[in-house]
């Protein structure tokens, strides 16, 4: 059982695409196409209608990723472009991901089969849930952000190279330099993106603040 | 704004990672704030990459965020740390009419199952239905006197910021990160800077608080908070009830705040009182002083601070498909040249799926379905609110309104003041709680491009259930006049105005 009660017929039909094996230990770089998703707050309802979270595993939820916007254009959206079937960038304006924190946005993405996300700005849950996976989202400016939509609207099957250690996005002997604050980036370039077992190391020091938290020593109640 | 020069904190000096993403000279520097304090209080430590592990002093969870943590958890060999600091309730995927188990929907008993089944594993307390305290999961906490000043609060849902009304710090997470506070109780986070937002005045008559936090998202967009935790302060803030202070908190993150809170204070003490998760009597007065000593004082330090007058306002409406895209009820749909170049693009595409022209009244727009409740606006005072104007009214004719109580404590309560008859006696109907059909994940929902007036908190393109479904938010008492006039009505006129006399009942027949 995975994933939603509405009808096989209500879902949008996708292009056969080859599957990768989802970011494990250090993110370095990402190849492959561009998918283009134009507009500003672009959130997490248009990404995963709220239909397809009723659901208790993840699997399957990638054939849903923007299955409105998708059904609504018939085949015609930038996902279902056979020629991006192996698609791996996102390239988004500003905002992408606001809304609901459902980690089912980026889940579905992922399964996809995107591995990076190119934007002027994200929403901060998205963000987290993105890194939490592996997946980095990095920021261009507006221009860049423009000319790169452009040219892979312009030429779906072109390749694109994202270095996430020199930030810099290549295609067709062309450069754009992308952003990404440090901390989150150095979790992406060494593996410790996936936090658990960081958290999970620091037990004394949880106790020790459990300890000086006065709503559990002084008056929990009994 | 100066910076504090006796706090005890050091200044922070590490660089700014995490949710400013430009990574350039925006640093944290607010100090003295109620944020900053709790943010001090729970640092457990800190993490590569300049991330700080946090505390969470409350961790709620609810059927849909929540399973695929727990399976992680066991693929990972992990136990819950403190199971006594999660808290679950069931609240999306709940059915509104009939609640019997099992659900109709098989996908929602399995749901619901799957829940009680890890909270039964792991020894964690269910607020289940029938329990008494079930409920929209932002609605209970409250209720209960589980959410309090000085807390963390996580959930995986982002109206988690609605806790922030009692000044806890509280904020939504995704699925990996439920995984991370049941395995350790805490959080990689990274600080937010904090903005003051600072209210004049008072809620006129008539408008209420959800229209107050429209017009601040409509005035500060919805990514101007952005990298910010928001607090409510000033006059009007302080007049706030508990319940208005939560539907403010609630929408910091459709403004983009991560989270929103306000400073503690006698209305929140009041509030807190009694509550059965509250300190008990013996330890109230510790606790009250505790609480007093987190505010933001006089030497509180904000990264950056904005202004608004609460006596300005108008009950206020969204036309489009963002919580910005909102108006007040007297106004028109704005024409592209009224809006900022770089709104236009959405603003074209708002006209379009709503089927709005530009320079259009909003009043009088003709609505289909009306909806009453939400983690929003599901609460008593707004069951009163709504009840006020349907009070000898009756739904237009073609109106589908139906009354959603944010929780078995709610319904309970309304009903104990005859709430629930006044709102079937206008013909409305009256549901039993639940997340209903502001994110339609069960039954509830719109069908087809019909447009609803909505209590809720997103009116985005899909949200209610109808991939071309219409959402209008408002306040709760809008929707009643909504519903009661069958448009878009401002509700002052109808608060003004008595109702329509009730049908004369045919004397008893003499025997």
């Amino acid at each position: 059982m995975t994933t939603s009660t509405s009808p096989t017929s209500s879902r949008p039909s996708s292009p056969p695409r080859s599957h990768a094996a989802f970011p494990s230990g250090p993110i370095r770089s990402v190849q492959g196409q561009a998918a283009v998703i134009s507009g500003d707050d672009i959130d997490t309802d248009r990404i995963i209608p709220a239909r397809f979270l009723k659901c208790i595993s993840f699997e399957g939820l990638g054939e849903q990723a923007f299955a409105d916007d998708r059904l609504e254009l018939a085949g015609a959206h930038s996902l279902d472009r056979p020629e991006r079937r192996d698609a791996r960038i996102l390239f988004v304006n500003r905002n992408f991901g606001c809304g609901s924190s459902r980690e089912h946005a980026p889940q579905s993405l992922m399964r996809w089969g995107i591995r990076a996300v190119v934007g002027e700005s994200f929403a901060e849950i998205f963000f987290g849930n993105c890194l939490a996976l592996g997946i980095p989202c990095l920021q261009v400016s507006h221009d860049s952000l423009v000319d790169l939509q452009d040219l892979s609207t312009a030429d779906p099957a072109l390749d694109f190279q994202l270095d996430l250690v020199t930030a810099v996005l290549k295609a067709a002997d062309r450069h754009w330099p992308l952003e990404m604050a440090p901390g989150p980036r150095h979790l992406l370039l060494s593996g410790q993106w996936d936090a658990t077992s960081q958290l999970v190391a620091h037990d004394q020091e949880l106790r020790a603040t459990a300890a000086r938290l006065p709503y559990l020593v002084n008056f929990a109640p009994s | 704004m100066r910076v504090s020069c006796c706090e005890s904190r050091p200044a922070v000096s590490r660089p700014p990672f995490g949710f400013r993403l430009l990574g350039s000279a925006e640093v944290t520097v607010s100090s003295g704030t109620l944020y900053d304090k709790v943010w001090d209080l729970h640092r457990v430590a800190e993490l590569p990459g300049g991330a700080t592990q946090l505390f969470i002093g409350l961790h709620l969870i609810h059927e849909v965020t929540s399973p695929q943590a727990f399976v992680a958890l066991r693929e990972l060999g992990l136990g819950v740390r403190h199971p006594e600091r999660t808290v679950a309730t069931v609240d999306h995927i709940v059915p509104t009419t009939s609640q019997a188990r099992p659900f109709a929907d098989p996908l929602a008993e399995t749901m619901l199952a799957t829940l009680e089944s890890h909270c039964e594993e792991h020894g964690i307390r269910l607020h289940g239905i029938g329990s008494g305290r079930q409920g929209i999961v932002h609605v209970i906490a409250p209720e209960l006197g589980l959410t309090q000043p000085g807390m963390t609060v996580a959930c995986g849902d982002s109206h988690t910021s609605t806790h922030g009304a009692f000044g806890a710090i509280a904020f939504g997470i995704g699925t990996s990160q439920v995984r991370d506070v049941l395995a350790a109780q805490s959080l990689s986070i990274d600080k937010l800077k904090v903005r003051r937002i600072w209210v004049e005045g008072r809620l006129p008559f008539g408008v209420y608080a959800k229209d107050l936090i429209l017009h601040m998202i409509r005035q500060l967009g919805v990514k101007g908070g952005v990298g910010y935790a928001y607090e409510f302060a000033g006059p009007a803030i302080e007049a706030l009830s508990m319940e208005e202070r939560m539907t403010l908190c609630n929408m910091a993150i459709e403004g983009g705040a991560r989270c929103g809170y306000v400073n503690p204070d006698a209305t929140t003490f009041a509030y807190l009182h009694g509550r059965p998760m509250a300190p008990s009597r013996a330890n109230w007065e510790r606790a009250v002083a505790w609480w007093q000593s987190l505010a933001s004082g006089p030497e509180a330090h904000f990264d950056d601070e904005v202004r608004f007058d609460a006596s300005a306002l108008a009950p206020t409406v969204t036309w489009g498909i963002t919580p910005g895209q909102g108006i007040g009820i007297d106004e028109a749909v704005p024409t592209p040249e009224q809006l900022e170049p770089n709104e236009r693009p959405l603003a074209e595409q708002a006209y379009l799926y709503m089927d709005l022209t530009p320079g259009a009244a909003i009043a009088g727009l003709p609505v289909d379905v009306c909806f009453i409740g939400s983690c929003t606006n599901g609460r008593l005072s707004d069951l009163r609110a709504a009840a006020a104007v349907a009070r000898g009214r009756t739904v237009a004719s073609g109106i589908k309104a139906f009354v959603v109580p944010g929780s078995e404590q709610v319904a309970r309560a309304a009903e104990a003041e005859g709430l629930d008859q006044v709102f079937r006696a206008a013909g409305f109907e009256w549901r039993e709680p639940g997340c209903s059909m502001c994110l339609a994940m069960n039954p509830d929902r719109l069908e087809g491009r019909q447009i609803s007036a909505s209590s809720s908190n997103r009116n985005f393109k899909g949200r209610q259930g109808s991939a071309v479904g219409r959402t209008l938010l408002m306040s709760p008492a809008m929707v009643a006049a909504a519903a009661v006039r069958g448009h878009v009505t401002d509700v002052r006129e109808l608060l003004l105005a008595p109702p329509h006399p009730e049908p004369a009942q045919p004397e008893p027949a003499l025997s």
